[in-house]
């Protein structure tokens, strides 16, 4: 057991676990965040998505051990982004959802996205959410909510 | 599963109905419908009579409404309330939705039970929602009316306020008590659809935004003071139990609770872990060093079984359905004849939120949280397990992260395990947590199938004589739903969409070998469809292509002149496709299938090229008609995505295959559903306007995309694909 | 990946291969020991080629725009792509799973900057085959190629790179076992590369 001092969301949180732990476990139940959700834990789905430095992470597979300082955001902040808010709103505009248990990570990873191609294309799109499952198939109204986003943040 | 309607013609059960009206000590109106309704007459059904209702209207002028399903992604928490608040004539910005608990008055009116299958939602609980709303109106209403002094009849309601003559208006917050105190009509009249105010608009879901904000609470992400967390290690093979378990390094693990064997009602004995947390459960379990005993199960090799299923398929069954002479197929040369193998593997359903239960036992009362399809069989399954009776637990109903059909177990198998384990920890909740391994591996798959179809083709290019042999594992075989869904030794769900096919074949056999296999299997979303309609639909596609003639004029030719809503979506999905049809890409080609399932008529045309030796789905263009589409933006949400789900069939990984007794596959890489990538880049729905009873959108979608892919796929390879998943092109 | 200014060493390693091929010119009457040192460098050169070519280095060196995985080396899971410069793309980088050291406890490799060789750094062709020995040599010392690194850059990079390092402690898999090594070890790889690059980084010939 050890002792890490997280930067989450812009809060300082000092958690003691297993250095192995993976920071998804570490949110959901040292930290009580269960917006970042397990869909996998080998980094196949994306539910885990958070953003490290501003780098999308697949949290199932980061140990906290491996963090250092980088600081650590995720859907429940990402709200407070411009680019997110962005996001999110078109997300429930375009009535993106349906179970909805995979949006967390795809919201990450579309932030990311827009955040490096503010007008992104088909192909980007493909590319950079290509690694996100939706078991319920919502594909087709994620991509109109990215380039919705993308046209609100113009 | 298909919707039974037998129950309702059964004499001797009487149906009784009536509402239940209660002011709450914190003031609001409660109004209970209580249906006794059980689903064998055979079977007394042990009711529990809740506290809250369907509604309550706060003082705070929210309108709390609970919804008699689980929501797992389809809709239904926005859309059944939709039908409430129409005819309530409450304003929809006041409407919040909850997830109503286990109990008698949630049942399903036509099931009986408490339940979400069948995408019989919408449709069996039409009505039922509707009339709550009127009742509650005319309540308001007359409390108004009674106020006011004045006849009803000169008041009117609009967005949750009575108003009445000389400009008088009352809120329905306010009027509330006074509404609970008067009696219940019998009977109200429903509004005209021409009269609906929310119904058949799109309405974006009520569920949205916190979904997308992290905020929404899945089963998973419950957390309770004191609670710990169970993995199980479930055997490799079905059925098996351990020898000897080795536990020394696994309760070493800092955090960790305790380390026992558990009975399982299809999976042998597994060995249970409970710790503080996910991650210590999970070091733990990976800890644990277990001898198992294989001696007295048998173990499934998929190999083995395609030889023994193709052999079954080349004999006849038990016969579904016979009409006309099937010896016109024998004076039918070869040369116009089809004869053809299709093979089908395991799949698993993989809902994104793990399977998951948590269970708080005190010793003569248990409290469960999970998100459950199937909450009056889980229920009666827990109390079972701890000794108690249904009505000493209290089971509420968790928001699901995708089920399709995976949690509907009438074993109800996870949550007897969390019970289990919950029996042990006796006073302190435990959260049983199925990890994707445990998910992947742990059974309760679509079953594998194998069809043998003989067509002998007429003169006029049309099938004469059509003899179908299917073999797969019964699903319903030792449930409660094997009295009324097997008759004659074959189970429906394992014909439905050939047996009763709307296409016009005059000497026509349909007939079943279910094998007993060592593989649990249950329904995977569209259940017989999801292998059947691809037969059918592909192998008219091969017709239609032998008498060169277009896939659409085939299908008018060949069906049934009463199969008029399968007609009409043929003719609009013709209609909305033409012109894209007509101007193909390079490399592109178009492929067709229409099915009729759950009472919903469905066309759809692919948009299909190659990329990288795996089919590129550029464009679909579906049309259906589901009766009344309560909520239309969802309608269109199911079927885009639902045809993108329906794509897991073709992935290249899309299969679960066994080896030794247990599968192969044990996680997303192994078992991979459709990415982003795989599933089509657009896909236009079109509704055929209608009024009248709904029918189900949930699983409709997922039987039309691979065979359409698979025709279009014809094409551009001249290959027939006759097995599923597509490995190469 | 060395750029910097030659060292004291590299600059004894090029006395030495001028002086090497000065002994090889002037020494046309002792053709025995010349050929010696040629077989003996490319011997050596076969030692760094089984290196390259073995899967925890072949996996990031791809002709496409995808890396590989695993001892089958298949293509890498998840949709995972090149990018235009080798990290991936937002959203789906290289990062995004691979941190700066291996993740024993989830299974995921990992060393300080994670990404792609650049596509002239290619070992295999576009049907992920192994290119041959003498291809593979030849690409390494082809001049006429851009950014390709002189004999003592790719000393370097063989002795410093750490995602070259990494190879050599590939850390866990997520079943616990561990990740297959390289056919040397670090240090023999090392030296086999010097014995190349002193005697002039010859390349065997095609058959």
């Amino acid at each position: 057991m050890q002792a890490f001092r997280l930067m989450v969301n812009g809060q300082a949180r000092v958690v003691t676990v297993d250095p192995g732990t993976p920071l998804l476990w570490v949110l959901r139940e040292d930290l009580k965040m269960t917006g970042t959700k397990y869909g996998c834990g080998i980094s196949a789905c994306g539910a885990c998505t958070v953003h490290l430095a501003g780098v999308a992470a697949r949290s199932c597979v980061v140990p906290v051990s491996l963090i250092g300082d980088r600081p650590i955001v995720t859907i429940e902040g990402i709200g407070q982004d411009r680019v997110g808010r962005a996001i999110q709103d078109a997300w429930v505009a375009e009535d993106v959802v349906q179970c909805g248990y995979c949006q967390s990570g795809q919201i990450m990873s579309a932030v990311a996205l827009l955040k490096s191609r503010r007008t992104p294309t088909d192909a980007d799109i493909e590319q950079s959410m290509g690694g996100n499952i939706c078991r319920c198939g919502t594909y087709v109204r994620i991509r109109k909510a990215i380039k919705a986003a993308s046209q609100q943040l113009a | 599963m298909s919707a039974s309607t037998r129950l309702h013609s059964d004499s001797g059960l009487s149906r009784r109905s009536f509402l239940r009206v209660s002011a709450t000590a914190a003031g609001g109106l409660i109004v209970s419908l209580y249906l006794d309704f059980p689903l064998l007459a055979q079977a007394p059904q042990t009711r529990t009579y809740p506290p809250d209702a369907f509604v309550h209207i706060q003082r705070d002028e929210k309108i709390v409404i609970q919804v008699n399903r689980l929501e797992f992604g389809q809709g239904v928490q926005t859309a059944l309330p939709m039908l409430l608040a129409d005819e309530m004539d409450a304003d929809w910005e006041q409407i919040v939705a909850e997830l109503a608990p286990a109990a008698d008055v949630y049942k399903d009116p036509v099931y009986g039970i408490q339940m979400v299958g069948g995408s019989g939602s919408i449709a069996h609980s039409f009505q039922q929602y509707r009339e709550l709303g009127a009742k509650i109106r005319a309540m308001l209403l007359a409390a108004a009316a009674q106020q006011w002094k004045v006849p009803a009849a000169q008041c009117r309601t609009e967005a949750s306020v009575v108003y009445g003559p000389g400009g008088r208006s009352a809120k329905y917050a306010d009027l509330a008590d006074t509404a609970a105190r008067l009696p219940v009509p019998e009977q109200v009249p429903l509004k005209n659809a021409s009269d609906f105010e929310r119904i058949g608009k799109g309405t974006r879901r009520l569920d949205s935004r916190p979904k997308c904000d992290g905020s929404l609470k899945f089963g998973l992400d419950l957390d309770l003071p004191g609670m710990k967390v169970a993995l199980a290690a479930h055997p490799p093979i079905f059925g098996a139990s351990p020898k000897s378990v080795d536990d020394k390094a696994a309760r070493s693990v800092l955090g960790v609770m305790d380390v026992f064997e558990i009975p399982t009602i299809s999976q042998g004995t597994a060995v249970a872990v409970v710790a503080d947390k996910f991650w210590t459960a999970k070091q733990a379990r990976d800890r644990l060093a277990i001898d198992w005993d294989f001696s007295r199960v048998e173990p499934a090799d998929t190999a083995q079984l395609w030889a023994k299923y193709k052999d079954l398929a080349g004999t006849p069954g038990n016969v579904a359905v016979t009409r006309g002479d099937l010896g016109v197929l024998d004076g039918i040369p070869t040369a116009n004849r089809i004869d053809a193998e299709y093979e089908f593997p395991y799949l698993a359903h993989s809902p994104m939120e793990p399977l998951n239960t948590t269970v708080h036992f005190d010793g003569d009362h248990a409290e469960v949280w999970a998100g459950s399809q199937f909450q009056t069989v889980d229920q009666i399954a827990i109390a079972d397990t701890l000794g108690l009776k249904p009505e000493q637990v209290s089971f509420h109903t968790e928001m699901a992260g995708g089920g399709f059909g995976r949690r509907a177990t009438p074993d109800s198998h996870v949550q007897r395990e969390a019970a289990a384990i919950a029996k042990r920890c006796k006073g302190i909740p435990v959260k049983l947590i199925w990890t994707r391994e445990d998910d992947v591996q742990g059974g309760y798959y679509r079953p594998m199938h194998a069809h043998r179809i003989e067509i002998g083709i007429g003169a006029d290019g049309m099938p004469l004589a059509w003899r179908h042999v299917i073999v797969g594992q019964s699903i319903v075989a030792g449930t409660a739903f094997a009295s009324f869904l097997i008759k004659n030794g074959v189970d429906e769900t394992a014909v439905e969409g050939v047996s009763d096919t709307p296409y016009e074949i005059p000497n026509f056999s349909v007939s079943a070998h279910h094998p007993t296999v060592n593989v649990p299997v249950l329904w995977w979303r569209s259940v017989g469809h999801s292998h059947t309609a691809f037969v059918m639909e592909t192998l008219i596609d091969d017709l239609a292509t032998r008498a060169t003639t277009d896939p659409f004029v085939y299908r008018r030719k060949l069906l049934k002149s009463d199969a008029k809503r399968l007609r009409g979506v043929i003719d609009l999905v013709d209609e909305q496709s033409v012109t894209w049809r007509n101007h193909l890409a390079e490399g592109h080609a178009f492929g067709v299938a229409c099915h009729e399932s759950f009472g919903t008529s469905v066309g759809c045309v692919a948009d299909v090229s190659i990329e990288n030796k795996r089919p590129k789905i550029h464009r679909v263009t579906v049309a259906l008609d589901c009766g009344t589409a309560v909520n239309p933006l969802t309608v269109e949400s199911q079927f885009q995505a639902g045809v993108s789900f329906g794509v897991s069939q073709l992935m290249a990984k899309g299969a679960i295959t066994f080896k030794n007794g247990h599968a192969q596959q044990n996680n997303f890489d192994g078992y991979t559903p459709p990415y982003i990538v795989d599933a089509p880049v657009a896909v236009d729905v079109h509704i055929v306007p209608r009024t009248g009873e709904p029918s189900g959108c949930g699983e409709p979608p997922v039987p039309v995309i691979s065979p359409a892919v698979v025709n279009a796929l014809f094409r551009l390879t001249g290959k027939r694909y006759r097995g599923l998943p597509l490995l190469s092109l | 990946m060395g750029h910097s200014g030659t060292t004291l060493r590299s600059s004894a390693v090029l006395i030495l291969i001028a002086s090497s091929s000065a002994l090889s010119l002037a020494q046309n009457t002792s053709p025995k020991a010349a050929s010696t040192t040629r077989e003996a460098a490319l011997a050596a050169w076969q030692q760094v080629y089984s290196v390259l070519t073995s899967p925890r280095c072949i996996n990031c060196h791809t002709a496409t725009n995808y890396p590989q995985q695993g001892d089958d080396r298949h293509p890498h899971l998840f949709n995972v792509v090149r990018g235009p410069e080798g990290k991936g793309v937002a959203g789906l980088n290289c990062a995004t799973c691979h941190q700066s050291a291996n993740a024993d406890s989830t299974g995921v490799p990992g060393a300080h900057n994670w990404h792609l060789a650049p596509l002239s750094r290619k070992w295999q062709d576009t049907n992920d085959n192994i290119l041959s020995s003498p291809d593979v040599c030849r690409s390494l010392t082809d001049p006429s190629k851009n950014g390709i690194l002189d004999g003592p850059g790719i000393l370097r990079h063989h002795e410093e790179e750490p995602l070259v390092l990494w190879a050599f402690h590939p850390g866990r898999r997520r079943d616990g076992t561990e990740r297959s090594l390289p056919p040397l070890t670090h240090e023999q790889f090392v030296a086999a590369t010097r014995l190349w690059i002193e005697a002039g980084m010859p390349c065997p010939q095609n058959f």
